[in-house]
């Protein structure tokens, strides 16, 4: 048994929770258990304060707009804090409504222009329709490229800047923006993306490399995962992939 | 130009007697389909008649004297459809309904096409079609009871939904005889709905007794629409209904007009004590009788559907100058079996099947509550499809309450298309997965899932709205008992 303990922040969890965010938290806090690994988790609200470099991992997720609205105008506080987290190597996952709030702007439908965290280099501008269904991607992380699949649910179009890249290529659904075939974006450890599902419990090849960053950051050094069954994962990823290509 | 168009623009004509030519060929149609054994008799009708007649719930409601009673929500619309659909022939209405058809426009209008000789619509509207129906129905009665997270993929965010009825609810207003409006109260977001309008009658539950801890994962309106600040509730009863305040004092719960003022809960059903205004007094505006409602419903998701379909009738009378009856009214209401799918039972040889819908987080919330009022050790089948029907997106099966469950688990099958997100959702939420079994295949996950059941047990089922058609039908097949055991051996 090791005595090792992974530090999430969860950022406002009871606004930004729309598209089953407690999920992905559950397989931080499952996937570790099973190893032995414990999990520490702050949630941070509207007017908390995020301490400096006390977590390892930090979580947004996805709210409806009106939440999104009040949450966004809060989180321009912690811009720094999380900008500073990101540079020294901390994982950061920002799901929905959380890779728009990463970004650097969001202009809502009505042209409202929300200030972002600054933590990708991405702005997103609200589209006139929504994009909608299953979402299969190729991921590359880590020099390693894996199918990763969800579903989308989204008005915002996001487009990268040069500080980050794509988390991925399109192989079925529409991504950032429906246009460029880019899903995603990834700078240092911190990760945006539409992909909810949830994301992780049907992708743990994903979870288990933000695990190991989230680690990293800990101890300073990589800390080997024990291997798990991923009999259920993999049964649920190609029911999934399976679904997206057929038409519906 | 072919033929038809020539008739659709004679039918859309205003030559006298198109809309009777209308209706002939729209009821011809179904009664082709069904006769081609295709179906279709709830919604095709509908479907022709607004392509002839675009305005043709409107010039058909036109001939209902009383006009319609419409009812919506993300939860119990159907279930208080049916409870109005028993009730107000009690007070004397000649209804025409589409209870056992579809809650969309065509299916409003398929129903009206066979008004016959009613005076009264009574119609279950689904949430995002309440504008077409509202807006041409000519209602005496709107009923909004509730909105919760569900099928985002289909209806968008609940906030799109809130805006959409405000803005049905202005037309309304403006509209020479507005309907009364039947709200209820401890939805801090329908509340708002009927802020600053005269014609509203509020109903709720004032009975705390049943109150959970705190807010469900899957409360949805936890902020003051005018403020935004977190609201505070002395009494949590469904998803985020309840008594709720916001601390900045420019929301409170309004205090209902007809209320559920005591409620005993039973697992098959429940006693509703429901205080109401007493028409013969001078104030009308606050409770003053009592009336006490036994019914088989479960749960206290059907305490609200009770209560709503009492105030609309209160309120029905009141726009029509009716009697309301609410002695038969009442007794009519408690004698109304569940609808479709909604807690019925049935019988599989020497075993009980109860199918309880899962819709969307806070529904299925309910059935968890409901399922655990059962004394003994469970045997649970959760059956998940991601078809059009269902909602396309699983998601919400994770913002679904299913922990409490776990310490009663005998025996758990997981099937549908999706019986392997299901696995993760319990392997994730730390259950025991060795009482776990997935089978896909609805046939098999209903034999499996029985084999476990003792003799005289109940299965609990909870099925996504087409894997509830898919059990059905095997039921229906095997003429609900026969030979179930010798098919699987």
């Amino acid at each position: 048994m090791s005595s090792h303990t992974v530090r999430l922040c969860h950022l406002y969890p009871d606004m930004m929770n729309i598209y089953a965010d407690r999920g992905n938290i559950a397989v931080f806090r499952q996937r570790l258990a099973w190893r032995g690994i414990g999990l520490e988790i702050t949630e941070v609200g509207l007017g908390d304060t995020i301490e400096t470099d006390a977590h390892d991992l930090y979580y947004l997720g996805g709210g409806q707009d009106r939440d999104q609205n009040l949450v966004a105008t809060d989180l321009v506080r912690h811009g720094s804090a999380l900008c500073a987290a990101a540079e020294a190597g901390a994982a950061q996952l920002y799901v929905c409504g959380g890779i728009q709030l990463a970004g650097h702007s969001y202009v809502t439908a009505d042209g409202t222009e929300l200030d972002g965290a600054g933590v990708l280099d991405l702005t997103t501008e609200a589209g006139d329709s929504r994009l909608i269904g299953d979402l299969v991607i190729d991921a590359t992380l880590s020099g390693e490229t894996q199918r990763v699949v969800g579903y989308e649910n989204h008005v915002g179009r996001t487009r990268l800047g040069s500080g980050c890249v794509p988390l991925g290529r399109i192989v079925n659904g529409n991504g950032n923006n429906g246009e460029d075939h880019t899903e995603g974006a990834v700078s240092n450890h911190a990760i945006g993306t539409y992909l909810h599902g949830p994301l992780l419990p049907k992708n743990p090849w994903l979870a288990d490399l933000v695990l190991g960053w989230a680690l990293e950051h800990r101890y300073g050094q990589p800390v080997p995962l024990d291997p798990l069954d991923n009999k259920l994962e993999h049964k649920a990823h190609e029911t999934a992939v399976a679904r997206a290509n057929r038409k519906r | 130009m072919d033929w038809g168009d020539r008739l659709g623009r004679l039918c859309r004509s205003t030559l006298p007697g198109m809309k009777k030519l209308a209706r002939y060929i729209a009821l011809g149609a179904g009664w082709l389909s069904r006769k081609l054994g295709r179906g279709g008799g709830t919604t095709l009708p509908g479907v022709v008649m607004l392509k002839l007649r675009p305005k043709a719930v409107a010039e058909l409601s036109a001939d209902l004297s009383h006009g319609t009673v419409l009812v919506s929500a993300t939860n119990g619309k159907t279930t208080t459809t049916r409870l109005l659909g028993a009730a107000l022939p009690a007070a004397g209405y000649r209804l025409v309904t589409n209870a056992e058809g579809s809650n969309l426009e065509r299916g409003v209008a398929t129903a009206l096409l066979k008004a016959g000789d009613a005076d009264l619509g009574l119609f279950e509207v689904d949430e995002a079609a309440l504008g077409a129906v509202a807006r041409a129905g000519r209602p005496a009665v709107v009923v909004l009871m509730n909105l919760f997270r569900d099928q985002l993929d289909r209806y968008g965010e609940l906030e799109t939904l809130v805006d959409l009825w405000k803005g049905i609810l202005d037309d309304l207003d403006a509209q020479s005889e507005p309907p009364a409006l039947v709200l209820n109260a401890d939805d801090p977001n329908i509340a708002a709905l009927g802020q600053g309008r005269k014609n509203v009658v509020w109903f709720g539950i004032d009975d705390t007794t049943h109150a959970i801890s705190a807010l469900e994962h899957a409360a949805d309106a936890t902020t003051c629409r005018l403020c935004g600040t977190e609201l505070e509730h002395s009494a949590v009863l469904v998803g985020h209904l309840g008594h709720w305040t916001c601390p900045t004092g420019d929301a409170i719960r309004p205090e209902p007009m007809v209320a559920a003022s005591v409620i005993e809960l039973a697992p098959a059903g429940q006693t509703v004590t429901v205080a109401y205004p007493d028409a013969s007094g001078s104030d009308i505006t606050s409770p003053a009788a009592e009336i006490s409602i036994t019914s088989p419903l479960p749960g206290l998701h059907n305490a609200y559907n009770i209560v709503a379909a009492f105030a609309a009738s209160w309120a029905l009378a009141q726009r029509t100058g009716r009697a309301q009856q609410p002695h038969a009214v009442a007794d009519r209401i408690g004698a109304t079996a569940p609808a479709f799918g909604r807690g019925e039972t049935i019988a599989v040889r020497d075993k009980t099947v109860r199918l309880l819908l899962a819709k969307n987080p806070t529904g299925v919330n309910q059935n968890v509550r409901t399922v655990l009022t059962e004394p003994s050790q469970l045997h649970v089948l959760i059956l998940l499809n991601d078809r059009t029907a269902d909602g396309q997106d699983i998601s919400w099966i994770w913002d679904v309450d299913w922990e409490p469950l776990q310490p009663r688990l005998a025996s758990l099958t997981l099937g549908g298309d999706r019986a392997w997100d299901l696995a993760l959702r319990f392997r994730y939420g730390g259950f025991d997965m060795d009482v776990v079994t997935i089978e896909p295949d609805p046939a098999k996950a209903l034999d499996t899932a029985l084999s476990s059941v003792p003799i005289d047990g109940t299965l609990h089922t909870l099925p996504t709205y087409t894997a509830m058609l898919d059990v059905r039908s095997v039921l229906t097949k095997r003429g609900h008992t026969g030979e179930y055991w010798s098919e699987e051996s």
